[in-house]
């Protein structure tokens, strides 16, 4: 009895030690790090020189422009994205035959395994002078100004992001219960209602899940904005490559990162809270 | 006939394909009002089909159905007066129970009044014997309480028709039975047509006015249970409803509606037949187990060897051993006869001289070939 218990036991650590073993390495590890930056004062050489001050974020306001930017970058892009990849998860899930289901899912994801940075340096060139502009000139419309536009900056985003978006959406209406549409046809309810209060309610946790994820990763961004957008509206993504490699002073770098971090997390819960609540669903747990 | 109803669900001559897959065809079925109707058949045989085209789910490849004398092509569900409860319920996860049930009144135009709503959502709880349980969540319900709110949320729009697609088979027997009995008092008080799907005979007869039995994607007999019961119109449905003895044997002699077959024992019996058999046509004959007769004397038709015997309190059931017949099944009343036969016992079988019914064809492994036709009900 004994015996088997503690085999029991043993193999559970054993199964979770990897996990856990590479969480504290590359994850616990860097951030107790990153925070004890935040806390100290930049070497005069550059780098880090340990302190206990709050100096580094009493200095955040200095950046406020990135975060502002950021802030803005984040929400709007991942919106721009969700209403791009909702009809496309729809059309999949609920729509497409099923046998096509796979390879146009495929499809949407194959891209994502070239590099972002490719992706995006291909659409500089299709949006860039002579790209899209040149093929319309042929056609009488000239000037036409497409690349370092926030439109254009946009287009990268919801192009770069939406397999993210599409995936989790799709997975919650694939899980939806098709019998539960027609219940609600049968009660009186016209198409739209449906998809109103049904659909859409139960696809929720895909859609927060989606919305987070994509949010997060855009809290990051700087490689877009810079190719498409000129470079010359900074991101807090700008702010921290600069300040680690160029400007060399980590510790103001570290507390913008803390900083990125808690308002990734308020997002989360933020996420989380609002899909349990409308959908009656369990917790979606990101991390 | 001018002063004939005109039907609550009318069927004509309707088909339905998927592919190269014919669900049901040639279907004929007229529904009077407020009536109580099973669709009754085994697995496969194209119930949920005609149920769902009903609601409105399918569009029939052939044929017409039409809802209180309309036709109902191109009516999309959400625009029929006919409310389902769906096999497994389909209750709204993300709504509690008096949302599932005010769900349908939500959607009514011109809209009702909040205080409406929660007002006909509460009749419609307690109705179902489900007052005070609005706010639960439908995973905090047991499977019999789901099965009530699916049946308020059904009923809340006061639908002409209520279609029920097996609304109990997922319930334990005690429960089935009462729920049974709830289904039946409900549609008398609300005085609107019931159509039940159930794949159990005995459900069938027990609650509906009538039954339609279907087999292979189509109607095979349409009567009251009692009707269905004692003069199946085919080997079918004698085998299907209700438990029978067949007995395979070969036409020796008819003389209209009687005919005498030959069994494989080599006796003789005389037995009745609706669908005209021929002269030596292979025909199988049904004896009901409460048709037959035991005794103790030489004096019945066959005789046997009691295998098994079970004990039901008020009747009694017999397996018996018949030579070159094979077992046959005997129910046995108590005060009829006196004393139990005991297994081992050599036992005489007779039966009442209307009670053996001849069919055409064999019975093999439950599958036959046969020719299928359409019946109405005739009110
Ligand atoms: N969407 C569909 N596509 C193809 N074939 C179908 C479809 N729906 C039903 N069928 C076929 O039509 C026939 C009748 O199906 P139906 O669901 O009406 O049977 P049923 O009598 O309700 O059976 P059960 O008692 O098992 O529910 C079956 O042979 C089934 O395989
Ligand atoms: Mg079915």
């Amino acid at each position: 009895m004994h015996g088997s218990a503690f085999r029991h036991k043993l193999l559970t650590v054993l199964l979770l030690a990897p996990a856990t073993v590479w969480l504290v390495v590359f994850l616990v590890l860097p951030f107790v790090a990153i925070v004890v930056f935040s806390v100290g004062e930049r070497a005069p050489e550059g780098g880090y020189q340990a302190a206990f001050t709050m100096a580094q974020y009493a200095n955040l306001p200095a950046r406020a422009t990135a975060f502002w930017n950021t802030l803005i970058l984040a929400p709007v892009g991942a919106f721009a994205c969700l209403l791009v990849a909702y009809p496309v998860a729809y059309y999949l899930a609920l729509r497409a035959p099923e046998r096509w289901r796979l390879i146009l899912l495929a499809l949407i994801v194959i891209p994502f395994w070239t590099s972002l940075l490719m992706r995006t340096y291909a659409w500089m060139y299709i949006l860039g002078g002579r790209g899209i502009p040149a093929l319309l000139s042929y056609i009488g419309i000239e000037d036409l100004r497409l690349i370092n536009t926030p439109g254009a900056v946009l287009l990268g985003i919801v192009y770069g992001y939406l397999p993210l978006m599409i995936l989790p959406i799709y997975v919650s209406l694939e899980r939806l219960d098709r019998r539960l549409l027609e219940a609600s046809a049968d009660l009186g309810a016209k198409p739209l209602s449906t998809f109103v209060g049904v659909t859409l309610r139960l696809s929720l946790p895909g859609v927060m899940t989606g919305l987070s994820l994509v949010m997060i990763l855009l809290l990051g961004e700087y490689l877009i904005p810079s190719l498409l957008g000129g470079g010359k509206v900074f991101f807090i993504g700008n702010a921290l490559v600069d300040l680690f490699l160029q400007s060399r002073n980590w510790p103001f770098g570290s507390a913008i990162a803390v900083t990125l971090v808690f308002v990734s997390v308020v997002v989360l819960i933020i996420a989380n809270r609002v899909s349990t609540r409308f959908s009656g669903a369990r917790q979606v747990d990101l991390i | 006939m001018s002063t004939a109803p005109v039907p609550d669900i009318e069927f004509r001559g309707v088909a339905k394909r998927y592919g190269a897959v014919t669900a049901v065809s040639g279907i004929d079925l007229a529904v009077p009002p407020a009536a109580f109707v099973a669709l009754l058949g085994p697995s496969g045989c194209g119930k949920t089909t005609c149920l769902r085209m009903i609601g409105g789910f399918e569009q029939p490849s052939e044929g017409q159905v039409l809802i209180r004398g309309k036709d109902m092509a191109g009516t999309p569900p959400y625009r029929r007066p006919v409310n389902m409860v769906f096999q497994q319920y389909a209750l709204f996860p993300h709504l509690d129970a008096g949302d599932n049930v005010s769900y349908g009144l939500r959607q009514l135009r011109p809209r009702l009044s909040a205080r409406e709503i929660s007002l006909k959502a509460g009749e419609a709880l307690a109705m179902v014997q489900l007052a005070g349980y609005g706010r639960r969540k439908i995973h905090e319900l047991s499977g019999g309480q789901q099965q009530r709110v699916a049946l308020a949320r059904a009923l809340v729009n006061k639908p002409a028709v209520l279609l029920l697609d097996e609304p109990l088979a997922a319930l334990d027997k005690k429960l089935r039975t009462d729920m049974q009995i709830e289904l039946q008092n409900l549609q008398r008080e609300l005085g609107i047509t019931f159509v039940l799907v159930t794949h159990d005979q005995e459900e069938a007869l027990s609650m509906s006015d009538f039954v339609c039995v279907m087999n292979r994607g189509s109607i095979v007999q349409v009567g009251q249970p009692s009707e269905i019961y004692h003069e199946p119109a085919d080997l079918f449905v004698a085998d299907f409803v209700g438990k029978t003895n067949l007995l395979a044997g070969k036409v020796e002699r008819r003389s209209g509606e009687l005919v005498e077959v030959m069994l494989a024992d080599g006796s003789v019996i005389s037995a009745r037949s609706r669908n005209g058999v021929a002269s030596g046509e292979a025909v199988s004959v049904s004896l009901r187990p409460e048709a037959l007769r035991l005794g103790a004397s030489e004096q019945g038709t066959f005789q046997g060897i009691v295998r098994n015997r079970i004990f039901l309190g008020s009747t009694a059931e017999y397996a018996i051993e018949v030579p070159a017949l094979g077992t046959l099944l005997a129910t046995a009343d108590h005060q009829l006869s006196q004393d139990l036969f005991k297994p081992g016992e050599p036992v005489a079988i007779g039966f009442a001289p209307g009670a053996p019914l001849a069919f055409s064809g064999v019975k093999e492994n439950g599958e036959k070939q046969r020719e299928t036709k359409n019946v109405e009900i005739v009110s």
